[in-house]
C-alpha cells in the first residue's frame, strides 16, 4: 500500500465527478428533495422528528451503493482496473481511494440535506450534529463497500443497477423505517438483526433521540464500522491481479 | 538487479483454459531484448490470452512464463512493463492528461512524463479534450500513451494500430522502432500481415500453437515467397498437409 497512489486515486475519482457536473448535483439534490418531500408529506414535526434521522442515513447509504457498483463494473469492463493491477497499485490503495472520495461526497451530500432540515425543515435533534454527519458518514462507507463487493458479480452495467433494490430494498423494509422492529413478526425481526442497515438506521434514531452517547450507539457505531471493514476485505478479494 | 544477459521473455510449455476449452496448447518461444516482436495471427488464435500471461494478469493453467528474469506477475516486474490493451483501457470522463498524470502518479513516473508521452504519440494538442470526445483512433493512442509512461523495458501492446489511417500508422511503427533502438523490448500484435515486415522478429500464431517463429526475411524464404501474407498462407496450408 502507498498514501501516495491511494490519495492519486481519490483524487482521479473526484476529478472524474467533477467533470460529470449532472451527477454531482442529482447527488446532493435527490436526497434534499426527498427530505423536502417528507416533510411535507408527513406534515407533522414530531413525526419528520423521528422519521426524518432515519432517511439521513439512509440515502449516502443507497447512492454510495448503486455509485460505487456502477463505477467499479465500469473499471472492470473498460479494462482500467486489468491495467492498474497489472502496475503497482495495491488492492487496498484502490479501495482506499474509493472510501476517501466517496466519503468526502457522503459527507458534503449529508451536510447539505442536514443544513436544510434543521434550519428550513425545522427537523430537530437532541444529540449532537457531528455524531449525526459520522454515523451518515459510515453509512455511505458501508454502502459503499457493499457496492464494490456486490459489483464483482455484475457481468454488465445493467446487473449493476439491478443489485441496487436486490440488495438494499429488503433492508430498507425491515429496518425499522416502514414498522418497527419489534412490531414486525419474530422470524422478520431475527433477519432485521443480521441486516447492517438496521444498526445504521437505530444510531441515527439514538442521536435525535437522546444527547447522551448511549450504550446502544456505541454498539450500533461498531456494528456498522465493522461490517463495513467486513465488506471492504470481501470486496478487496474479490479484485483479482489475475483472472480467467 | 536488472539481468541483461537473458531474453525478455521466456515461455515453456505454456498452455491456458479459458471458458472450460484450451486455448493456448503448450507455447514454447523466447523473445530477444531490444527488438520489436511482432506477434501475429488471426482473430481468436490466443494473442491476447498470450499477452495476458506474459503481463501476468492472465490466470495460467500450466508452464512457464518469465519475464525479465522474473517470473511473469511478479511485483518487481509491475514498473518495468508497459501494457496496452487492445480497447483503450482509459477513464472516458477524464481529460487525456487527467488520465496519463493519474496513471504516471500510480507509477511514480516523473511530473513531466504525461506530457513526453503525449508528444510521442502524436496528441500534443489534445491534453485537456475529454478523452471520450477523441476520434477512436486518438482514444487508442492516448491508451497507448499510458503504457509508454515510466519508459517501462517492456512495451507489451494488444493491437496498438487498429483502425489507425496509413499515416498514424507509420508513425507509430516509427516510434516502435525508435524505442527498440533506445534498448526497449517491445511484443506489439496485429492481425494485419502488412505490418509484420516491420517487426524485427515474427511470432506467427493460429488456433493456440505456434505456426512459424523467425524473422520475417527467414519466413519469405521457408515459404518461397516474398509477400508475408502469401507466406501465411502457405504455411497454413502446409501445416494441415502434415497433420492430415
Amino acid at each position: 500500500m502507498s498514501p501516495t497512489i491511494t490519495l492519486a486515486t481519490a483524487g482521479r475519482i473526484l476529478a472524474q465527478l467533477r467533470h460529470d457536473r449532472r451527477t454531482l448535483a442529482l447527488l446532493v439534490g435527490v436526497p434534499t428533495v426527498l427530505m423536502i418531500l417528507l416533510r411535507y408529506v408527513i406534515d407533522d414535526a414530531a413525526s419528520f422528528d423521528r422519521l426524518g434521522p432515519t432517511l439521513l442515513g439512509i440515502f449516502p447509504f443507497i447512492v454510495m451503493f448503486m455509485v460505487t457498483s456502477i463505477t467499479t463494473q465500469r473499471e472492470r469492463a473498460t479494462g482500467t482496473l486489468e491495467r492498474l493491477m497489472a502496475g503497482p497499485l495495491g488492492r487496498f490503495d484502490l479501495l482506499l481511494g474509493y472510501a476517501l472520495a466517496f466519503g468526502a461526497v457522503a459527507a458534503a451530500q449529508v451536510a447539505v440535506v442536514l443544513a436544510i432540515s434543521l434550519t428550513w425543515l425545522g427537523l430537530e435533534i437532541a444529540g449532537s450534529v457531528w455524531l449525526l454527519v459520522l454515523v451518515a458518514v459510515l453509512d455511505s462507507l458501508l454502502g459503499m463497500a457493499l457496492g464494490l463487493f456486490f459489483s464483482a458479480f455484475a457481468r454488465t452495467e445493467f446487473q449493476a443497477v439491478q443489485f441496487m433494490p436486490a440488495v438494499v430494498l429488503p433492508q430498507s423494509l425491515l429496518c425499522g423505517l416502514v414498522v418497527p422492529r419489534d412490531a414486525m413478526a419474530s422470524w422478520l425481526e431475527r433477519l432485521s438483526d443480521v441486516m447492517p442497515l438496521t444498526y445504521a438506521v437505530e444510531a441515527m434514531q439514538e442521536v435525535a433521540r437522546t444527547g447522551d452517547v448511549t450504550g446502544v450507539l456505541v454498539r450500533d457505531i461498531l456494528i456498522v464500522a465493522g461490517c463495513a471493514v467486513l465488506a471492504l476485505v470481501l470486496g478487496a478479494a474479490t479484485l483479482r491481479r489475475r483472472t480467467p | 538487479m536488472m539481468n541483461l544477459s537473458g531474453p525478455a521473455i521466456a515461455v515453456r510449455d505454456l498452455r491456458v483454459v479459458r471458458g472450460g476449452a484450451e486455448v493456448l496448447h503448450g507455447l514454447t518461444f523466447e523473445v530477444p531484448r531490444g527488438q520489436v516482436t511482432g506477434l501475429l495471427g488471426p482473430s481468436g488464435c490466443g494473442k491476447t490470452t498470450l499477452i495476458r500471461s506474459i503481463v501476468g494478469v492472465q490466470i495460467v493453467t500450466s508452464g512457464e512464463v518469465a519475464v525479465l528474469g522474473e517470473p511473469a506477475g511478479s511485483p518487481a516486474l509491475r514498473r518495468k512493463i508497459g501494457y496496452s490493451t487492445q480497447s483503450a483501457a482509459i477513464y472516458r470522463d477524464l481529460t487525456v492528461l487527467e488520465n496519463l498524470r493519474y496513471f504516471a502518479a500510480v507509477l511514480g513516473a516523473g511530473k513531466d512524463d504525461a506530457e513526453r508521452v503525449l508528444e510521442e504519440v502524436g496528441l500534443a494538442g489534445t491534453g485537456r479534450q475529454l478523452a471520450g470526445a477523441l476520434s477512436g483512433g486518438q482514444l487508442g493512442r492516448a491508451s497507448l500513451a499510458v503504457a509508454l509512461l515510466g519508459s517501462p523495458e517492456l512495451l507489451v501492446l494488444d493491437e496498438p494500430t487498429v483502425g489507425l489511417d496509413p499515416v498514424l500508422r507509420q508513425d507509430l511503427w516509427r516510434l516502435f522502432q525508435s524505442l527498440a533502438e533506445r534498448g526497449v523490448t517491445l511484443v506489439v500484435s496485429s492481425h494485419v500481415m502488412d505490418e509484420a515486415a516491420r517487426c524485427h522478429r515474427l511470432i506467427i500464431l493460429r488456433e493456440g500453437e505456434i505456426l512459424a517463429d523467425g524473422s520475417p526475411d527467414g519466413l519469405r524464404e521457408r515459404a518461397g515467397t516474398t509477400d508475408l501474407e502469401e507466406a501465411f498462407l502457405r504455411l497454413v496450408k502446409e501445416k494441415a498437409e502434415r497433420v492430415r
